[in-house]
């Protein structure tokens, strides 16, 4: 079984975030970018897979600018046999990517997608569950833990009131949670190894998609600055504030 | 506040502007070598360093390794994090490919260790014994011996330690007193050696210690030196590990600093006596110690700029965090203290030594590469004499620097950093080990005027001085007021040097105490003038890309700006530290031992 993971270049968890002067969007130029933490655990769960002898070959997939080749290198040095960029410049959101990722299905064949929940720049969660119905495959969101067994797979799912449990079919899509896994650390060897993985460049011309933007982004700004506390007097002031000027009791 | 993030900016730019890449990747054997691999290869080094390592320093420092009954312990996590560092494969990175090293070159290796270094100091000891130990082997080990030990060293599966010191034999190891008795086809060793770095540990299964023993029949002094490979478990011949040899660990020293790295006394032969396996010939051992002197001098002299790097990063976001009086300038509110004039000079201070001795380890690394890769002699030769030059500069200057930037890095934290509790202490106590071990800072300041220069007549030294008139001449074309002011000190700390050399050059045959009375202010001298001409560089490069209107203008800005400080701060200090070597004789001299 072939596995297909998608994984989306995202500024590093660990840079503050900063706003474009001209509220256009984000500030990406000189900041540190690295794979998106959820995608990252779908390529550890398709190397687990692999190493369980359940997957034969792990694809990883990326759609976006010439750089995604960057993020693709670390899927590779991770442990993923070889990779596809779909190239483009112009800006993705999650339909587009979804209809990238069919396409790329029906050239590949793979009978199963691990599919990051959500990406940690945009935080749509939309592309796993959009790809899934595109293909008309089952699809197992949030998961914490899969188990697969011949065309069978039982996965926990993390949900609002606890953990769910549910059985589907492949082919199917399933989308990562924090907890599926802990992926392991890059080896030195395997990015040396990386070097000589091959890495297809496509486009979304030549896959016939078009990814033209169906939303248009007006304004992007900074969440408004937290204003500094005041202390008051005793209980009964911290009472009246509450109700009449937080309004929060009544 | 106590986290490590590698300073990958200020890296690359070393790396692909001022040293460039590709002079190393173009020689023979780094062909794989590219601007992609490298950045990958540091982009991972950084993070398993800040994840793994890091968090360990100051619980390490805390619990200290630990000996009970002739074992030891090292402190919680260290034996997790060694077995991640292993099977990420870390251990190999210097190593040739047929041992199953990656063979990267010394100038990527190099920021690999810095990173090691600044996360866990007395953990990166252990791979760095284990290096120096690896290297002795490649070096004048037999074939069998290479087969049985190297391939278990390189993968890290056993570690290496190097075992020279004596209580009564230190800098002088023609003192040494262990001795190497013939027994069919090994030795018996006996003997007591101290301050031996991982001399014992839980790590792993087996140790090898390198071990320098006399025989009976040995002329006395450093020609009667000769080297074994004393392993703590004996290998059989299939591989698979045998009897305990005869080698135990007595006790670990308490410490300044570096507490997690377990620093033993060995003792040899109480029993039978240790079987010990003969490295090269019999009688050699100082002289192969020497050969890899280099490369370990240079290893220790990259903890300075590590243990500085940390330290600089917890002051930074201590002077952000911590509130306290009013802006001169006015203002009713207090302000964080980074806005006040002399916790910025400090904080400055601290970030323009670290980039000048980054830029010059660099600079060092790839003229090693050269001088190992380089498929014309006459090229080879060059940069040989050049790093010959500057490693005593690089041990030397860089681990004073280190203490000074750690001591800084209390400063800064003021009362607070006092305390253990803020962690600055600990880099301050760390560093300190670091301008002894491996050669004194006098060791390499004798070296350095000495053996590097007074017995050549400076010929490198004054080869090297003609290099940086061409970044003066460049300097004095450069436009704005930034660089006139680097050029300025530049020139003037270049003549002090060049005056410095020629008086050595002189002198040393006529009055070798005098020569040897300025040695450490002569190798500042050379370490701010090396620096300096590195930043100097650095500021050219940058001004011609703020110029062009590239990217990241922050970065180059304050590149020029670091170095401007670096000139009037710490380089101009040139013609002070030209007084005390060319007329401070006397002052050392003078006085009777009563008169002291």
């Amino acid at each position: 079984m072939k596995v297909m993971v998608p994984v989306k270049r995202v500024v590093d968890y660990n840079v503050k975030v900063r706003v474009k002067s001209d509220g256009t969007g984000v500030e990406t130029a000189n900041v540190k970018m690295s794979m998106n933490p959820f995608d990252e655990i779908g390529i550890e769960e398709a190397l687990r897979l692999k190493e369980a002898g359940a997957a034969t070959e792990v694809i990883a997939v990326s759609c976006g600018p010439a750089a995604c080749q960057e993020t693709l290198r670390t899927a590779l040095a991770l442990g993923a046999d070889r990779a596809i960029l779909v190239q483009t410049d112009v800006e993705l959101q999650p339909l587009a990517v979804a209809k990238l990722l069919k396409a790329l299905v029906d050239k590949e064949q793979p009978k199963m997608a691990i599919v990051g929940k959500q990406a940690i720049d945009d935080d749509c969660n939309q592309t796993g569950q959009m790809l899934s119905a595109l293909l008309g495959w089952s699809q197992a969101t949030f998961a914490s833990k899969v188990k697969v067994d011949g065309d069978k797979l039982t996965v926990t799912r993390e949900v609002d009131g606890g953990l769910e449990t549910i059985n589907i079919t492949l082919p199917a899509v399933i989308t990562t949670d924090l907890r599926l896994n802990e992926p392991r650390y890059v080896t030195l060897p395997n990015i040396m190894k990386a070097k000589k993985k091959p890495l297809e460049i496509l486009t979304p011309e030549a896959l016939g998609v078009d990814v033209t933007p169906r939303l248009i982004t007006l304004k992007v700004a900074e969440p408004p600055a937290r204003k500094a506390g005041i202390k008051v007097p005793d209980v009964k002031a911290l009472v009246d504030k509450l109700k009449n000027e937080a309004k929060v009791i009544s | 506040m106590n986290e490590y993030t590698a300073p990958l900016r200020d890296m690359r730019f070393v790396l692909k502007e001022l040293v460039g890449l590709e002079q190393v990747a173009s020689l023979p054997g780094c062909e794989e070598v590219n601007v992609e691999l490298v950045d990958q290869i540091l982009d991972e080094s950084a993070r398993f360093c800040r994840e793994v390592i890091a968090p360990l320093n100051k619980t390490g420092d805390v619990e200290g390794s630990r000996w009970e009954d002739g074992k030891v312990f090292t402190p919680k996590g260290f034996k997790d994090a060694y077995r991640q560092f292993t099977e990420g494969g870390w251990s190999a990175l210097q190593a040739p490919a047929e041992h199953g090293g990656q063979g990267l070159p010394k100038l990527v290796a190099t920021l690999v260790m810095e990173m090691w270094k600044s996360s866990n100091m007395a953990f990166s000891l252990c791979p760095m014994l284990t290096n120096g130990a690896i290297e002795a082997l490649l070096l004048r080990g037999t074939e069998a011996q290479k087969k049985t030990y190297l391939a278990k060293m390189v993968a890290g599966t056993w570690t290496g330690t190097m075992n020279l010191t004596e209580s009564q034999a230190g800098t002088d190891l023609a003192l040494l007193r262990t001795r190497a008795d013939r027994e069919g086809d090994h030795y018996r060793i006996r003997g007591q050696k101290i301050f031996i770095t991982y001399g014992e540990h839980d790590l792993t299964e087996n140790i090898i210690h390198l071990v320098l023993a006399r025989l009976p029949d040995a002329p006395p002094g450093v020609r009667g030196i000769s080297l074994f490979i004393v392993p703590k478990f004996l290998v059989n011949a299939d591989g698979t590990l045998g009897a305990r040899n005869d080698v135990q660990c007595a006790s670990l020293e308490h410490k300044l600093g570096i507490h997690a790295s377990p620093t033993a006394v060995l003792v040899y032969g109480e029993k039978e006596g240790a079987v010990g396996y003969l490295v090269g010939e019999e009688n050699r051992g100082l002289e192969y110690m020497f050969i890899m002197m280099n490369a370990a001098r240079f290893a220790v002299g990259l903890e300075g700029l590590a243990i500085a790097d940390r330290a600089y990063q917890q002051a930074l976001a201590y002077a952000k965090e911590r509130v306290q009086s009013r802006d001169l300038a006015g203002g009713a509110e207090s302000v964080p203290i980074v806005r006040h004039p002399d916790v910025r000079r400090m904080l400055m201070s601290m970030k323009a030594n670290i980039e000048a001795m980054r830029a010059l380890a660099c600079t060092v690394a790839a003229s090693m590469d050269i001088a190992h890769r380089h498929p014309d002699k006459a090229e080879r030769l060059k940069h040989q004499a050049f790093a010959d030059l500057m490693i005593p500069v690089v041990k030397g200057w860089f681990t004073e620097s280190g203490v000074e930037v750690a001591s800084t890095g209390v400063q800064v934290h003021g009362g607070m950093g006092y305390i253990e509790e803020t962690g600055a202490a600990q880099h301050l106590r760390d560093a300190r080990i670091t301008t002894i071990y491996e050669g004194t800072t006098a060791i390499q300041s004798n070296d350095l005027v000495g053996r590097k220069l007074g017995r050549e007549g400076g010929v490198t030294a004054k080869a090297l001085v003609q290099v940086m008139r061409q970044t003066e001449a460049a300097l004095s074309k450069a436009a704005g007021d930034d660089l006139a002011a680097i050029h300025g000190a530049f020139s003037a700390g270049l003549t002090a040097f060049s005056d410095c050399v020629d008086w050595i050059a002189v002198n040393y045959e006529k009055d070798i105490k005098a020569v040897h009375a300025g040695s450490v202010p002569f190798l500042k001298l050379t370490g701010i003038v090396a620096g300096g001409w590195q930043m100097a560089r650095a500021a050219l490069i940058a001004q011609e890309q703020v110029t062009k209107g590239a990217g990241d203008k922050a970065f180059y800005e304050a590149k020029i700006v670091t170095a401007r400080f670096f000139s009037e701060h710490v380089l101009s200090q040139a013609s002070g530290l030209r007084t005390s070597i060319m007329q401070g004789a006397r002052g050392v001299l003078q006085l009777s031992e009563e008169q002291l």
